[in-house]
């Protein structure tokens, strides 16, 4: 094995959900450092750490980090650049 | 905030030696899109928990969701999940998850389910869903299983059921395959994506599941026959197999 | 309040006296990570010691090789709640990579090819406590278990074991690593179970 196992960021759909009122895995995002145009569910996601941390497919930079403690949620978006949430009209 | 539900096993199915679905009561449960999965939580009386994602296996049908669960060897949720797990037993269950991966019923595009493995679990939802809401969308669904005895849903995928008019089924068996097949085993190939897909001139949405390594594979394979990368739609269950 | 699952024990059965309270022991090597593997290429490594005066010694990867090697056989204990007893490593005490150093800093941040960091009391990284190690059980250390090198500390939680290590500053002021940032404890002694903050 050369990389760590990740998965879609389907998976943060949940621990997000604790949040926030949306679901931002099916929101578009463009890429902070890369500029790359996807959805959120496309990030790479690490389960296997002492914490999720999603990635960017394209550029691999760090764009969400997510930790659950037993009375918080500590989450650092810093790299999540711009998110487009598309409303029920 | 989306609640933890406790959630009642009201019956079992055994799909193969080691996957189980789940027929769960789930009260107040709002509705799930097809694709969708939900966070399975199990708490010890010392309080210990443990949780893992599943995706739903049935169509949206009221108060009652059916998961199908693989055990994995040395698994702690699945391992219980699948020997242990008794009718009348709770869990709790949080759900449903992610907008993505999901599919749009309303739609008439055609349709190619990519599985390998039990990442057939969110794609027979969906067939589940179709022939429910009675939508003509065309499928085609391609499974890549290790042998047989490893297929999920036999007596329903690709049985031809009422209201599955316009679904194929291809399976691609990988270590062994029935003696009367006229494909021998070995991986689901991109020829056979082609084949046994849609063009990409048909424009398809193709959701893709299963282990990590198998919906890289096949997701690439996809979009090198020309699909939008757009209308390629990944979930990844990692290695574990059972865990969404 | 949770419903009981009946029926469900998590993993009981561990030896209280190795394994720490709400770690189970595990026989394989899970992979800890926080993101794609960083590839880094011996004949590009360094490792460096940078004091609170901005001091730095630094280490090829010959060099490295070349410092007394020791080979610890210990347990860890990883956050994620598995640990592994009698792990073999080879490498370089923290205590040789430290020896020369003029410091009066009392907090180290280790940080690692890949951006990864995570912090610890200087106290913690010497008297035969640490080491940087690039061999695992006779082997090599793999890319996805932190090679070439990698800090261990095994008296913490596992997090604070860097992988892919490239450097040490000391500092005056305690900060907190990529993990630590995030709600993890600033210490992490798994036998005080010191996960998050506040623990």
């Amino acid at each position: 094995m050369t990389e760590p196992e990740h998965v879609d960021a389907n998976a943060l759909a949940g621990p997000l959900s604790e949040i926030l009122s949306v679901d931002l895995t099916a929101a578009e995002r463009r890429c902070s450092v890369c500029g790359a145009c996807g959805v959120f569910a496309e990030l790479h996601v690490t389960v296997d750490g002492p914490g999720l941390v999603a990635s960017c497919p394209v550029c691999r930079t760090l764009v969400l980090r997510l930790v659950r403690t037993p009375d918080s949620v500590w989450v650092d978006l810093g790299g999540t650049g711009v998110v487009r949430v598309r409303l029920e009209t | 905030m989306v609640a933890w539900r406790p959630a009642t096993l009201a019956a079992d199915r055994w799909e193969t030696d080691s996957a189980r679905t789940l027929v769960l009561d789930v009260p107040g449960w709002p509705g799930h899109r097809a694709g969708q999965h939900v966070d399975v939580r199990l708490t010890a009386e010392d309080g210990y928990t443990a949780q893992r994602g599943y995706s739903v296996a049935s169509a949206d049908e009221g108060e009652r969701i059916e998961l199908t669960v693989q055990r994995v060897e040395g698994g702690e949720v699945s391992s219980y999940l699948v020997d242990v797990f008794a009718p009348g037993d709770a869990v709790e269950v949080r759900g449903p998850l992610g907008g993505w991966f999901v599919w749009d019923a309303a739609s008439p595009d055609p349709v190619v389910l990519v599985g390998g493995g039990s990442g057939v679990v969110p794609l027979m939802a969906m067939v589940r869903e179709r022939r429910r809401v009675g939508s003509r969308a065309l499928f085609r669904v391609l499974y890549s299983v290790r042998m047989p005895e490893d297929r999920y849903y036999r007596g329903e995928l690709g049985a031809h059921r009422p209201g599955d008019g316009g679904v194929d089924l291809f399976v691609a068996y990988t270590r062994r395959a029935p003696e009367a097949s006229p494909r021998g085993p070995g991986r689901l190939g991109a020829a056979e994506l082609n084949t046994h897909g849609f063009p990409a001139e048909f424009a398809p949405v193709c959701f893709v599941c299963g282990p990590t390594g198998f919906v890289e594979t096949a997701s690439d394979a996809l979009v090198a026959l020309g699909h939008d990368p757009r209308r390629v739609r990944t979930e990844r269950f990692g290695s574990g197999g059972g865990a969404r | 309040m949770n419903v009981v699952t009946r029926g469900f024990r998590g993993r009981g059965g561990q030896d209280p006296a190795r394994v720490p309270p709400g770690q189970y022991e595990t026989h394989d090597f899970p992979v800890l990570s926080a993101g794609p593997t960083p590839r880094v290429d011996t004949g590009e490594w360094t490792f460096s010691v940078e004091a609170e005066t901005g001091r730095t010694r630094v280490w090829t990867w010959e060099e490295f090789r070349a410092l007394p090697q020791e080979r610890p056989r210990v347990d860890i204990h990883c956050v994620t709640r598995w640990s592994k007893l009698d792990t073999d490593w080879e490498g370089v005490s923290l205590d040789v990579l430290l020896e020369d150093v003029e410091t009066t800093a009392e907090y180290a941040l280790a940080s690692s090819y890949g951006g990864y960091t995570t912090n610890l009391p200087l106290q913690d990284l010497t008297d035969g406590q640490a080491w940087i190690v690039h061999t695992f059980d006779g082997e090599p250390l793999a890319p996805e278990h932190g090679g070439p090198a990698r800090l261990i500390v095994p008296h913490l939680y596992f997090w604070k074991s860097a992988k892919w290590v490239r450097g040490i500053s000391l500092l005056h002021q305690d900060e907190p690593g990529f993990w630590e940032q995030a709600g993890y404890h600033d210490y992490g002694d798994p036998w005080r179970e010191q996960r998050y903050r506040g623990d």
